[in-house]
Parts: structure tokens; sequence; C-alpha cells
């Protein structure tokens, strides 16, 4: 028997013709991304201007394509901070574990989607291309003021929940 | 020993009678987290982690919570690791002991292979609910060796019983009560020890840490670790060598249960970063001169085309000194050593091969019940045996702990009921020794008298010796004691390169019979491989040049200014047309040499070591050998030494050749080795930055570099864990389990052998010759004063020299004399000398525990080793 379905069917297409088309004419006209889109990762700093990451490595271990590489060195003060830090964007898969890892709030991943390079090893960013000036999406964070270890301007039991260091040398129980 | 059966949990295991629980389970792979137990360290019930349900019988359906490590399995008859009140007890206590702990994993080195976060994971401790401060301390400098983050103890007093209980240490302890409990020194400064580096791996968690592998630092996980052996003494300790991009990172202890169990020492773990240090041969010279490869290659052909002898080296791989000696002819081939260390050292073989003394692993030396060491200062020569005689003198104090029915894993009770008995250890050494405060008898001789003395102990002991022994000399007693007890060991060397020494422990052991236990040492790592494969030393070598009966010298891993007296070394220069020197680091050797080839150093070559037991241990390389610097056996190969496309067609020629050295080729797997999952990996799973310089995917796999030599892959693809064979095992970790604790779990029993087999083969089987008549050696007749090498285990030998780290650690040289001595030729403190003739950077000291007649000199300042001679202090000019 034949309905009239495909009546219907025309109908509903056909009245796609009178709506506000969704294709955007990119590059024309750039799409509106919200803070939480998972593009382009940055390495950014805290409160102070000071490079959040400590070389932890937990971000390039939790990267399922392994494109992060990153070697550790210690700052004059007893900070730890990355001598090299490199991501491969030509393998990055944007999954934004990465950020989730990150102890931090270091490394975060920016709404920019525009990476295209006629050679592919451009596509590797270095330190220099990936740390930022600001705070990124979080705000306030301060790795340090939690951490166990001094740094100048935090000395032992001057971090958050810490009492002042034991006096061994006490006699009080 | 006796087995036991225990029910675990619905799983019937077979237990060792005597040992604890918790052994039982970690050896039977049934995880129990744990903190303050350790294999080597016994049990103290500090941390209350390892808590478990027993039931007393059948019908007992309560149960009762007993901490695992301090009950001996002969109390149980069923258990439950899984119950819900043990589960939740354990859960408490990781609490608890995370209270105040700071937020430093991704700040701490440990993190990755830390026990403490594997054990609080497997205890399912997610979440902190303790809201209020944490307890702080300040940090000490212990020196530059190891670290110090004390915020991150968990007080379960690992540290203080290895460092003050097992290795004697004195400066380091715990402070403080209760909860401040504090684990430092009285104050800041290095760590006196020469075993403080294991702290980094007995500490469970951050507090103590490798300082070097922080400064150049990876994790665990990132790191390709590759089985070794130290290259830095002649026991021959396995070592894991940890590198990434190919720069080497850092050495751990790898398990071997009878040479070094848990333990290295210091020289071990930093001795080996010589091979990142400037003191790299990096490119050939000519003349001393940088040249090119082509250049040099060439010049060293002709060098060798003229008819060249060939000097081998006791560093160097057994496979290096064959490939030589195959190239140069037996009768061309010497020992890069002075003729009478050569001697001395193909003399040990003859004594261990006719037996019937057993050549003693340092787990037997651990298990002797009384020793006699002659003429070795060990903490210095051989550090790790020292550590293992600090056990063995616990022998008698452990026997009658257990004869009070005390478990020996209780170590702390077994320390109270043993009433701090100590078996006899007799030193008869020149100077005054670290073991002196476990000795029951220290004699201070100068060479000639502990030969002497040795003598003597022979004579009395029946050895038809010259001289007749006073009934209650020493001599007897010491010989009494050696009679009276069921396993004696006689532990000597060629550290006062003194021929009778050895004679008199070999008629010792001789006198004693099968029972005895015997310990020759050598000065390196590979003197008794190259002993086993003959050549005299250098004077002969000389001989034969001016004879004519050669023209031109191959020097293989050698600095020869450092290993004998510099006369012979000039001598041979003097008669030699040309010397090539194919050597990893730069020294006076190859600066004088004709032309000086560059070779892979010990990490990044395949190849053999033989140590003092005569054990066949192979090395693997744990970086990729640079095609500037290839393995020396490879430069010997293309001077025309054989036709050898990979190291196992270089031992198949070596065991055809020689076939009593046949178990070389058993030592570890060889190229073609492979399981299931492929070749054995080095790269731990995770790996990080696989892909990210990797030319964007271009030349993807072309980065893993190959290994020609070895069964091992740099590759991350490859087989894992306790299925490994014991030579190639990389690393500890199961699923869960990170840190090198784990290794209980590749173990027959704890302390004991690994599943499998210890690693290496056996070359020498005492008793299967019977032993030449000694021939007459005596030291070279002249003036002045005997010459002690003073050595040290900070120091160590020419390799361990050129280690930054253990540099920064190295008591300055020093130059001893007896204050009568130096009255007699005029010295006073202070004084700056030349020895025979050469200036002498330590200035005099006087010390009145010298012996008389001797100069005691550090060993590697102005004096390079050498036979035992005079030499002649004078004032310098
Ligand atoms: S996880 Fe964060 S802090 Fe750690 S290395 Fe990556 S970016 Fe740095
Ligand atoms: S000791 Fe272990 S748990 Fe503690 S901070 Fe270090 S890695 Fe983390
Ligand atoms: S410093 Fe380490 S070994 Fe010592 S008690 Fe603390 S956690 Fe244990
Ligand atoms: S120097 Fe000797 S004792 Fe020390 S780790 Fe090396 S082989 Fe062992
Ligand atoms: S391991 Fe048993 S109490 Fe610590």
């Amino acid at each position: 028997m034949i309905g009239f379905g495909w009546l219907e069917a025309l109908l509903r297409v056909g009245r796609k013709l009178f709506v506000k088309p969704e294709t955007q004419l990119y590059p024309e006209v750039k799409p509106k991304l919200y803070p939480r889109a998972r593009g382009r990762i940055v390495l950014t700093r805290d409160p102070d201007g000071q490079e959040r990451c400590v070389a932890c490595n937990l971000c390039a271990t939790v990267c399922p394509v392994g494109c992060i590489d990153l070697s550790k060195a210690v700052a004059d003060d007893g900070r730890w901070y990355p001598e090299h830090f490199r991501v491969n964007f030509a393998r990055c898969i944007f999954c934004g574990f990465c950020e989730d890892a990150c102890p931090t709030a270091a490394i975060q991943l920016t709404p920019d989607y525009e990476l295209s390079e006629w050679r592919r090893d451009a596509l590797v960013y270095e330190k220099h291309d990936l740390l930022i000036s600001g705070e990124g999406k979080v705000r306030g964070y301060r790795y340090w003021s939690f951490a166990g270890k001094a740094i100048p301007g935090k000395d032992k039991g001057e971090a958050e929940h810490e009492a002042p260091p034991v006096n061994l040398k006490g006699l009080l129980p | 020993m006796t087995k036991k059966k225990i029910e675990i949990d619905g799983r019937v295991i077979e237990a060792k009678d005597g040992e604890d629980l918790l052994s039982a389970c970690l050896t039977h792979g049934i995880d129990v987290p744990y903190f303050c137990w350790h294999g080597a360290l016994g049990s103290v019930g500090a941390c209350r982690q390892c808590a478990v349900k027993v039931y007393d019988g059948p019908d007992d359906k309560e149960g009762r919570i007993v901490m695992s490590c301090m009950t001996p399995v002969a109390d149980v008859e069923r258990v439950s690791v899984s119950d819900p009140e043990a589960v939740a007890f354990r859960a408490q206590v990781i609490e608890w002991l995370m209270v105040n702990h700071p937020h430093d994993c991704p700040v701490c080195e440990e993190a990755g292979s830390c026990h403490l976060q594997d054990m609080t994971v497997a205890t399912g401790h997610i979440d902190r609910r303790y809201k209020f401060t944490k307890r702080t301390h300040r940090n000490q400098d212990l020196g530059p060796l190891v670290t110090h983050e004390m915020n991150r103890c968990i007080a379960c007093y690992r540290c203080t019983r290895f460092y003050r209980d097992y290795a004697g240490g004195r400066d380091l302890d715990a402070f403080g009560a209760h909860d401040n409990v504090y684990f430092g020194r009285a104050e800041d400064g290095p760590l006196e020890s020469p075993f403080a580096g294991n702290l980094a791996e007995v500490c469970p968690t951050g507090v103590f840490n490798d300082k070097g592998w922080s400064r150049d630092y990876a994790r665990k996980w990132d790191m390709r670790a590759t089985p070794s052996i130290c290259p830095h003494c002649s026991l021959g300790c396995n070592i894991l060598v940890d590198q990434r991009d190919g720069r080497v990172k850092r050495v751990q202890n790898r398990y071997h249960g009878a040479l070094n169990g848990y333990f290295i020492c210091d020289r071990g773990r930093y001795g080996p970063l010589h091979v990142v240090s400037e003191h790299r041969l990096r490119q050939p010279l000519i003349d001393g001169m940088p040249a090119s490869e082509h250049d040099a290659a060439s010049a060293a052909h002709a060098i060798v085309a003229e008819g060249a002898i060939g000097i081998g080296s006791p560093r160097a791989s057994l496979e290096a000194n064959y490939a030589l000696q195959r190239l140069v002819g037996p009768e061309r081939f010497f020992a890069g050593v002075s003729d009478l260390e050569s001697n001395l050292v193909r003399r040990i073989v003859e004594i261990l091969r006719a037996g019937p003394a057993k050549i003693a692993s340092l787990h037997e030396v651990e298990h002797a019940d009384a020793v006699l060491v002659l003429g070795e200062n060990l903490t210095g020569t051989a550090p790790r045996l020292a550590l293992a005689l600090r056990q063995t003198a616990r022998g008698a104090e452990r026997e009658l702990a257990a004869q009070k029915g005390v478990h020996a894993f209780l170590d702390p009770a077994v320390r109270t009921a043993g009433e701090g008995r100590r078996s006899p250890i007799v030193l008869a050494t020149p100077l005054p020794d670290a073991l002196d405060d476990l000795a029951a008898l220290s004699l201070r001789l100068d060479p000639q008298g502990v030969a002497a003395f040795g003598g003597s102990v022979a004579s009395a002991l029946g050895a038809g010796g010259v001289e007749e022994v006073e009934e209650h000399s020493e001599a007897a007693r010491v010989a009494e004691i050696l009679v009276n007890a069921e396993r004696p060991l006689i532990v000597a060397g060629c550290a006062l390169m003194s021929a009778e020494i050895i004679e008199a422990a070999a008629r010792i052991v001789a006198a004693l019979g099968a029972k005895a236990r015997i310990v020759l040492l050598a000065p390196e790592a590979n003197s008794i491989g190259l002993a086993l494969l003959g050549g005299d030393g250098l004077d002969s070598a000389a001989a034969l040049l001016k004879r004519g009966g050669a023209k031109t010298a191959i020097v293989l891993e050698n600095d020869l200014f450092d290993r004998a007296p510099r006369a012979s070394v000039e001598r041979l220069f003097a008669a030699a047309k040309g010397v090539v020197a194919l050597d990893s680091m730069a020294n006076e050797t190859t600066a004088r040499a004709a032309v000086a080839l560059p070779v892979a150093p010990f990490t990044e070559a395949t190849g053999t070591f033989v140590n003092y037991e005569g054990r066949a241990q192979r090395f693997f390389a744990a970086v990729a050998p640079q095609e500037s610097a290839p393995a020396s056996w490879r430069r010997l190969d293309a001077f025309g030494a054989g036709d050898w496309h990979g190291l196992d067609a270089l031992i198949g020629d070596l065991i055809v050749e020689r076939p009593d050295l046949v178990a070389v080729a058993d030592a570890a797997p060889g190229e073609d080795f492979g399981m299931a999952d492929g070749k054995v990996t080095r790269a731990p799973r995770p790996y990080t930055g696989r892909t990210a310089d990797d030319r964007a995917g271009q030349f993807a796999d072309a980065v893993i570099p190959v290994d020609q030599d070895g069964p091992l892959t740099f590759g991350i693809k490859g087989a894992r864990g306790t299925a490994v064979p014991t030579p190639l095992i990389t690393s500890y970790k199961t699923s869960g389990l990170h840190s090198a604790n784990n290794v209980t779990r590749f173990l027959e029993e704890v302390g004991g052998p690994l599943r499998g087999g210890d690693p290496g083969a056996l070359l020498i089987k005492p008793g299967e010759a019977s032993l030449p008549d000694a021939v007459s050696q005596r030291g070279e007749a002249g003036e002045g004063l005997w010459l002690i090498p003073l050595h040290d285990a900070f120091t160590g030998g020419e390799l361990s020299r050129a280690s930054a780290l253990l540099a920064a650690r190295r008591p300055a040289p020093r130059l001893l004399l007896h204050p009568d001595d130096a009255a007699l030729h005029g010295f006073r403190d202070g004084a700056a000398v030349q020895v025979d003739g050469k200036p002498c950077a330590p200035v005099v000291t006087l010390d009145a525990t010298v012996p008389r007649g001797t100069v005691v000199i550090s060993a590697g300042s102005c004096q390079p080793r050498g036979p035992l001679r005079r030499v002649k202090v004078e004032a310098a000019p």
C-alpha cells in the first residue's frame, strides 16, 4: 500500500528553506566557543606571575598519545620548573586529560582550534610557545601555598593548614 | 627447613616455618600493605599497617586482628587478609599516617615509585577528612649525596634501623618524641656512612632521596632501566642503571641473593656517574690533539699493522680483553698492571681452583661463624663486604636468641635476647679500621707483619710452617677460634699487594680443610676475568718490546699510569714505537698515546665481568652506543681480531678456544632471546613523550635505538614482570606496586635467591686443579718507607674518582707518617713533601697509629697502584 509518508518528508525538509541557516561561513565568521572548549594548550602562571608548572610529569603520563615531553629543573629558590616543555599538536587529540591531571592548574586547554601549518614540525610547540602570562581559567590558585616544601616567602609551617615547625630541642611533651 | 600449610582467604600456601606471616604472604603474591617491615631489617611492628585477621581453629568465627609482620607462621592456621574488620583497620591506619603528610607528590622525587603512594592507593584512602593543621619539620643538609624532606616521614624507623643497626653508622638518629619524632643528624652535615645512599631505597617515602638524581631528574616511569654490574670493585654487585634521552640519571640496587642482596655501597651508587663526567674521551686524538675519526683510525691501523702487543685491562670486559688477545696472540697479550699484580691475581685463581675451601658468596659471608681478615681495609676496598661482615658479627647473637626461642625476624628482640654476643672477627691490618668496633681482636701490623701473622696462624693450625708458635700468642688464639668454628672464613686480597699475605691465607684455609671458606679480593671488577685469560704484567711487556719481539702496543681501556709504577710505564712508552689507546675516559695514557680512539664505557656496551667468586656476570648497554664510540671489541674487530657481527659470535669463539670458560655463555640469555611478548624491555609502560618530538609522526619508530648485542629492547613493547629471566630483570613492578620494595615478589624466600636462580655463572670450581707451588715473589728491595695505600669507599679507583658526585663527598687526600719516623726524617705536621722525586699534593699528617717504617698515602692521589714497595719521602724542594 502506498501512503503519503513521502509527502510528509518533503514538507519537513522543504520547511527548512525558510529557516535561518546554521552553517557559518568560516573563516569570515568565527564560531563562538566557550572557555571550556578544548583547543590549543597553554601553560599558565599563578596570581603572582610565577610559572605554575612544577614539572611533575602527570600530564605527560596521562596523555594517551604521549605527545607531551618535559624535564624537571630546580630554580635557585627551590621551585621545580620544566626546563623544556614540548607539546606535539600534530599528535594531540585535545582530550583534556592533561588539564584534569595537573595538580597546579598550569596546563589548560583554550578555545583556540586554529592550528594549521604547512610543515608538521611547526606543530611541535616549545615552552616559549606555550607559556602565557595570565592565570587562564583557574583564578587565584597557588600550588606552592599547599605544598610542604619551603620556598622563599613561604617557610616551613607557613603553607595552608600548617603548624609552625617542631622545635626539637623543646622539652614540652 | 620445614614447611607449614596455612590457609589464607581460602587459599592454602606452604610457608617456611620460622618466618613471619607477612613474608609468607608477600612471597606467595598475597598483598598485605606494610611499611616498617623490610626484607633485610626484619619486623618491628611500628607502623600497624600490616594488620590481618587470624582464627584460632575451625570453630573460631570471631578471629582477632594481629600484625602479620610480628606473627610467626607457626602460630597460625587460618588467616583472612580481606576480612572487613581488617580492611577497615588498615584504612584507619593509613588515614592517620597521612594526617600530617604534605601536599607534595608533584614536587617529590619519590612519586611514581613511592611505597607510601602504593600503599595509600591499595588501602583505598583517597579523601582527606582531617581539616586541622599539619605538623611540620625543618630539613637538614645531609651532604652532596642524599636529600632530606622530613615532612614526608611516617615514622617507620627503617632509616635508623638500616643506618645504625644494619650498617653501623652513628650520625643518623631519631630525635624528639611522640608525634614530633625526627630522623636526621644532630646537626647539618654530610652523612658519614659509605652506605648512606641506600636510605633513598630503604625509606618508603620521599624523606631521603638520591641527590644526584634529583638534580638530573626524570620520573621512575620515564627512565629506561638496564641490568648492569658495578665496575668499582671486585665484588661485582648488581645494579640497575636508569637513563632518559641517552643520559644516565641514577643507579639503583639490583637484588642478587648471593651477592649484594638489598644494598650497595655509595661508590657503586654514585661512582657509575663517571660516564656523564667531563673526563670522558669524546673524540679521537693523534699525539694528544683532536683529530678526525678517519685520520685517527687509519693512523691506528698503521701502528697495529707494524706488529703490536696488546695490553689488557682489569676494568675492560672479558670480551674486550679476549678480542685484544685474539688480535695480538696469547704470547703478545699482557695484563695492563704491574708484573707482581698480574702474578698475584693469577695465583689467586690457582688457590681458588685448588680448593678445598669454598669461595664464600656475600650471603655465605654473613653466615660464617669466625672470620680472619688479613691486610684488607674492607670498608675502603670492598665496601659491601664490610657491610656483610657487620651481619656476620651478629651470628652469635642470632644463635643465642634462637636458643631462647626468639624468632629471627623479630630484629630488636634478637638484639636484646642475644645479649650483645658477637661472632669472632679478627682484623690483622696496618691501620685503624671501620670494623674495629665489632672485631673480637684488632691487630695493627705493618704489611710484613700481617703476612707473618697469617703464617703463624697457619703454623699453629699445623700447616707445616717453619716457625714455632708460642702457646698463648695471639696467633695461637686465632688458630683456636678458627679450628673451633664450623664455618670459618678467611678474607685477604690485593690491598697491600703482598704475595706473602695471599700465600698465608692459602696455607690457613688448606690447614682448615673443607669447612673453610675463603674470600680473596682482586683489585678491580674484572681482574679475575683478565687473570683467567692470562698474560704477564707491564714489565714483561716492555721487555718484549725491547727485545724486538714487537714494535708497537695497543692499550685497552686502561690508564697505565694509575695501575703500575711510573718507571715501568715509562719503560713501555720508551720501548714502543707507537701506542694506540682505546678508552672511554681521557687520561694520561690517552694523552701520551700516538693515537687514542674513544670507545663505549660500561653503560654503552654489553659485556662480562668476572667477580672475586669467579662469577661471570653480564652487564648490558644502558644507553645505545654512539657511532663515534663503539664497544672496544668492535674497534678491535675492525683491526682484524675476528669476524664478529655480534657479541654472541665473539663469546662463541671464546668458549671454543677456552673450554674452561664455557660457562661465560650461560651468564645471561643471548641476543636472540625472546619471550611471548617479544624481547625484554628496558622501558616502563607509560614512558612519556614518545611522540612529542618524533618530527610529528614522520619518523615515528626511527628514534628508538637498537641494541645490537643484548636480549633487551629500548622500545616500550616487550616482556616485563616476574617471568623474565633473572639476569634481565629491569624492574620489580607488578600491577599496582611500583616501588623497589616489591622485589619480594621476585624472591623464592625473603633474603633468599631470586626466583629462577641468582644471575651469573661460576667459572671457578674449587677442587678442580691442584695447587702449584708458589713462585717466590719479593717486594722490590730498596730504601725508604714501605708504602701503604689508604683506600677509601668514596674514592675507589680510576673510574669512580671521575664521578663529580662522589668527588664532592671524597675526603681530602692524606699522607700519614708515624711521629717517630717524621722526627727521624725531620718532617713536621703539615710539611710539604715529594715522594720518589714527584711532588705529592697532600701534606704530612702525623699519626701515631701508622706502623713504624711505613708511609700511608691516599690511593689515587700521588702514587699509583703497584707492588708492595718502598718509597722515598723527601722534603719538597
Ligand atoms: S601536570 Fe601540570 S604541573 Fe605537572 S608537569 Fe604537567 S603542566 Fe606541569
Ligand atoms: S613521599 Fe610519596 S606520598 Fe609522600 S609526597 Fe612523596 S611521593 Fe607523595
Ligand atoms: S625518614 Fe623514611 S625511613 Fe625514616 S622513619 Fe621516616 S619514613 Fe621511615
Ligand atoms: S664498589 Fe664494590 S661493594 Fe660497592 S657497589 Fe660496587 S661492587 Fe659493590
Ligand atoms: S609492617 Fe607490620 S607493623 Fe609495620
